[in-house]
C-alpha cells in the first residue's frame, strides 16, 4: 500500500490477526487486517457490531484481553513494530506515541480522582522531573484547548456533563502530542448537538498536532463528515479502503454499496431498503467470500474463493471478485 | 370527536431529597391525541433528558402523571380496572429500546409470542397459535424455523427487536408505543425494522407513537412530530415539513448537527458559531427553557416562557421569534392556524 506522494505512513498495519478461543472453537475477530495511516489523515474504520473494528483498535494498542490474542501481523509505528516491543517500552509508547480514546470514554475516567490529577498522571509517567507548576500550566492549556474552563481541573468527573467528560478524555489523549490517536466510537453516547461540537474539537486538535486519527464507528454519516479516508470491515476483514469522497460517490464493494444505500435520507421520503440477511457468526463463516450469502452480485467463484484486498485503482482497495481481486485459498 | 389515546396536560415532576427537596420537571403540560379513525405515526423527538421516555411510560400506564391524564377511548387509564384495564393493555402495546433486556434469558424466545397469544385468547388451538406466530415472524422478515425454539442469546439484537415487532403484528394492538426501537440495531437492519413499523400502520391500521432522537428516521416514517426539549414541546407540526424547514432555534440546531452521509455537505454549515456550555441547566421556570443555549435569545426570553405561536398553519412553535403570529392553545398544537381563525 504505497501512497501516491511516496510519503511514509506513520502507522502501517500488516496482516493483523486476532483470535478468540471460545467453547465453540477458535474464531478470527480480525483476519489479516492491513491499512496505512498518514500524517494528517483521519481514517474511519467502519463496520457493524462484530465486524472486528474494536478488536482491531485494541490490538493496535496491544490492549487485547484474554481469551483474545494477537496471533499474527505487524503494527509499524514509524517503522517500529509495536507487537515486538517489551511491555515496558510499549507502556512508554502509549499516550506519548499512540493514544486511545476508548468507547464510552466518559465512563473511563476515575470517579474518585480530580480531573486535573488524571491529566497530570500522564505527564508524571512519561516526562522525567516535570515541575508541579509546569504540570499545572500544561493542564490548563489542554483544558482550554478542548473548550473547557481550566477550573474543571479541580472538579470530579461526576460534576461534569457527558460532553464535558468526553472533552476531558480527548484532552488526556492529546496531552503528550502523540503521532496517532485512536478513538473508538468517541461520541456514541452523546446527543447529536454535543457530538458535533466534540468531533469538531477533536478535528481541530488533530490538525494542530498534525497527528493521524483512527476513528472507529458504525455511523456512515459521522464518517462522511469527519474522516478523510474510510476502511470498511465485514466479518473480521477489511473489504474496502479509499478516500471518503470516492467511496460515497462510487462504492466498490457490494457491502459498502448496500451500507450507503441503506442510509435514510432527510430530503426524500423513500422505501427504506436494508441489507438482506444477517452478518455471519464468526464461528460459522461461509466458504469463499464472507459476504456471499447477502451479496447482490454474487458469482460462482464467491462460494469457493476468499477474495483478497487489492488495489483496484490508485488509492482504492477492495476485496471482491467483481474486480478480479487476488484470491486466498478458501481453506484457512 | 373521540380519541383513541389522548394525553391531556401531562406533567411529571420527580422530587428528590427529604429536607431540601429538589424538583425536576420531566414533562410539562403536554397534550397530544391519537385519533380513532385513521392510523398515524406520531413522532416524539428529543435528546436525552427531554422527557420522551417518561412520556412513553405514562402513555403505557407504567407511571402516573403528577397532573393531567392519559385517556384511552375517553377514560382515564389510571382509573381503569378489570376487563377495561386488560382491553387497554392489549390495545396499547410497547416496543422497547433495548432488545437485550426484554427477553427472559432462561426461556425460549417463543414465550414472548405464545404467552400473549394464550393470555388474550387469540387462537383456539395450539396449531392455530403456531400458525399465527409464524405468520407474524415472516411479516418482519424472520424465518420461523431459524427463530423459534432458540434462546435469546442465540439471536442478534436486530433479530430480537424484530421479534418485539412481530409480537405487535400478532397482537394487532390499536396503538404501539415504540421507544427508540432501532437505536441499538445495526444500520443494515434498521431500515428493515422501520419498514415493518410502516407496514404495521398501512396494513394493520396500527397507530404508532415513535419516540426517537433521530430526526432522519422520523422524517421517513412520521406523520406528525412533537419536538421535546427539557420536558416542553418546543415545536409541533407535520413531520416532513418540520424536519425540512425547522422553525424553533432548537429544532434548527438539532437538524444542523446531524452528520449528513454526504462528504460534500459541510457539517452544520447553517449553524451559528456557538461556544455555549454543552448542556446548561435552566433552573429558572420564568424563562424559556432553551434560552441558555439559544443563538437567537433576547431579553423577553429571560423574563417569561414563550407560549406556542402558529408560525404557519398546522405548526406550533414555542418561541418569541414568532410573537407576531397567532397564539395556539396547548391542547390543539397541530390545529394551529396561521391566520388566527
Amino acid at each position: 500500500m504505497k501512497s501516491l506522494s511516496g510519503r511514509e505512513p506513520v502507522l502501517s498495519v500488516r496482516d493483523l490477526t486476532v483470535e478468540y478461543t471460545t467453547e465453540g472453537g477458535t474464531l478470527r475477530a480480525a483476519d489479516h487486517v492491513s491499512f496505512d495511516l498518514y500524517e494528517g489523515q483521519r481514517f474511519g474504520l467502519v463496520g457493524e457490531s462484530g465486524s472486528g473494528k474494536t478488536t482491531t483498535a485494541l490490538a493496535l494498542m496491544r490492549l487485547t484481553q484474554a481469551p483474545g490474542r494477537i496471533v499474527a501481523g505487524q503494527v509499524l509505528l514509524q517503522g517500529t513494530d509495536l507487537l515486538t516491543l517489551s511491555e515496558d517500552d510499549m507502556r512508554k509508547a502509549r499516550l506519548a506515541q499512540i493514544s486511545y480514546v476508548p468507547q464510552g470514554a466518559m465512563n473511563s475516567l476515575n470517579p474518585v480522582m480530580k480531573v486535573g490529577n488524571q491529566i497530570a498522571n500522564g505527564f508524571k509517567d512519561h516526562i522525567d522531573r516535570i515541575s508541579g507548576s509546569e504540570i499545572a500550566d500544561r493542564t490548563a492549556g489542554l483544558l482550554s484547548g478542548v473548550g473547557l474552563d481550566p477550573g474543571v481541573a479541580r472538579m470530579y468527573p461526576h460534576e461534569l456533563s457527558g460532553g464535558m467528560k468526553q472533552r476531558v478524555a480527548i484532552a488526556i489523549a492529546v496531552s503528550l502530542s502523540p503521532k496517532v490517536i485512536i478513538a473508538d466510537e468517541p461520541t456514541s453516547a452523546l446527543d447529536v448537538v454535543v457530538q458535533r461540537e466534540v468531533m469538531l474539537t477533536l478535528r481541530r486538535l488533530q490538525e494542530e498536532l498534525g497527528a493521524a486519527v483512527l476513528i472507529v464507528g458504525h455511523d456512515m454519516g459521522l464518517m462522511a463528515q469527519f474522516a478523510t479516508d474510510i476502511g470498511v470491515m465485514y466479518a473480521g476483514e477489511v473489504v474496502e479502503i479509499g478516500p471518503v469522497m470516492d467511496m460515497f460517490d462510487d462504492p466498490l464493494h457490494p457491502y459498502t454499496r448496500a451500507l450507503i444505500g441503506s442510509l435514510p435520507s432527510a430530503v426524500h421520503r423513500t422505501k427504506m431498503v436494508g441489507i438482506p440477511g444477517l452478518p455471519p457468526a464468526l464461528l460459522e463463516l461461509p466458504t469463499g467470500c464472507s459476504f456471499n450469502p447477502r451479496c447482490q452480485d454474487v458469482m460462482d467463484m464467491c462460494h469457493r474463493l476468499d477474495p483478497q484486498l487489492a488495489e483496484i485503482s490508485t488509492g482504492r482497495w477492495a476485496s471482491c471478485h467483481l474486480y478480479g481481486a487476488g484470491e486466498r485459498a478458501a481453506a484457512s | 370527536m373521540s380519541h383513541l389515546l389522548e394525553a391531556d396536560g401531562l406533567t411529571k415532576v420527580f422530587s428528590r431529597g427529604v429536607f431540601r427537596k429538589t424538583h425536576n420537571v420531566a414533562v410539562r403540560d403536554l397534550s397530544l391525541t391519537i385519533g380513532e379513525d385513521e392510523p398515524t405515526i406520531t413522532v416524539i423527538a428529543g435528546e436525552s433528558g427531554s422527557g420522551k421516555t417518561t412520556l412513553a411510560s405514562m402513555l403505557l400506564g407504567f407511571q402516573k402523571p403528577t397532573s393531567g391524564a392519559v385517556r384511552f377511548r375517553g377514560q382515564d387509564i389510571n382509573q381503569l380496572k378489570g376487563a377495561r384495564w386488560r382491553d387497554f393493555r392489549r390495545n396499547v402495546q410497547p416496543v422497547f429500546q433495548d432488545p437485550f433486556e426484554v427477553f427472559n434469558p432462561v426461556y425460549r424466545v417463543d414465550r414472548i409470542l405464545t404467552q400473549p397469544a394464550k393470555l388474550y385468547g387469540l387462537a383456539s388451538s395450539d396449531d392455530e397459535a403456531r400458525e399465527m406466530i409464524e405468520e407474524a415472524l415472516r411479516q418482519v422478515g424472520l424465518r420461523p424455523a431459524e427463530t423459534l425454539g432458540r434462546f435469546p442469546h442465540q439471536l442478534s439484537g436486530g433479530q430480537r427487536q424484530r421479534i418485539s415487532v412481530a409480537r405487535a403484528f400478532l397482537l394487532k394492538p390499536r396503538v404501539l408505543i415504540a421507544d427508540e426501537p432501532v437505536s441499538m440495531i445495526d444500520a443494515s437492519l434498521r431500515a428493515t425494522v422501520l419498514e415493518s413499523l410502516r407496514e404495521l400502520k398501512t396494513e394493520l391500521g396500527v397507530s404508532i407513537v415513535y419516540i426517537t432522537h433521530d430526526l432522519v428516521t422520523a422524517f421517513q416514517i412520521g406523520d406528525a412530530i412533537y419536538v421535546l426539549y427539557k420536558g416542553d414541546v418546543v415545536e409541533a407540526g407535520d413531520a416532513m415539513k418540520v424536519i425540512q424547514a425547522p422553525a424553533h432555534p432548537y429544532t434548527r440546531m438539532l437538524m444542523g448537527s446531524i452528520p449528513v452521509p454526504d462528504p460534500r455537505v459541510q457539517w452544520g454549515a447553517d449553524l451559528p458559531v456557538m461556544t455555549a456550555a454543552d448542556d446548561a441547566v435552566s433552573a429558572n421556570p420564568f424563562r424559556c427553557v432553551f434560552a441558555p443555549r439559544c443563538p437567537d435569545v433576547h431579553d423577553t426570553c429571560l423574563e417569561l416562557p414563550p407560549p406556542h405561536f402558529a408560525s404557519e398553519s398546522g405548526r406550533a412553535v414555542k418561541c418569541f421569534l414568532y410573537e407576531d403570529k397567532p397564539l395556539v392553545e396547548n391542547r390543539r398544537l397541530l390545529e394551529a392556524s396561521a391566520d388566527g381563525q
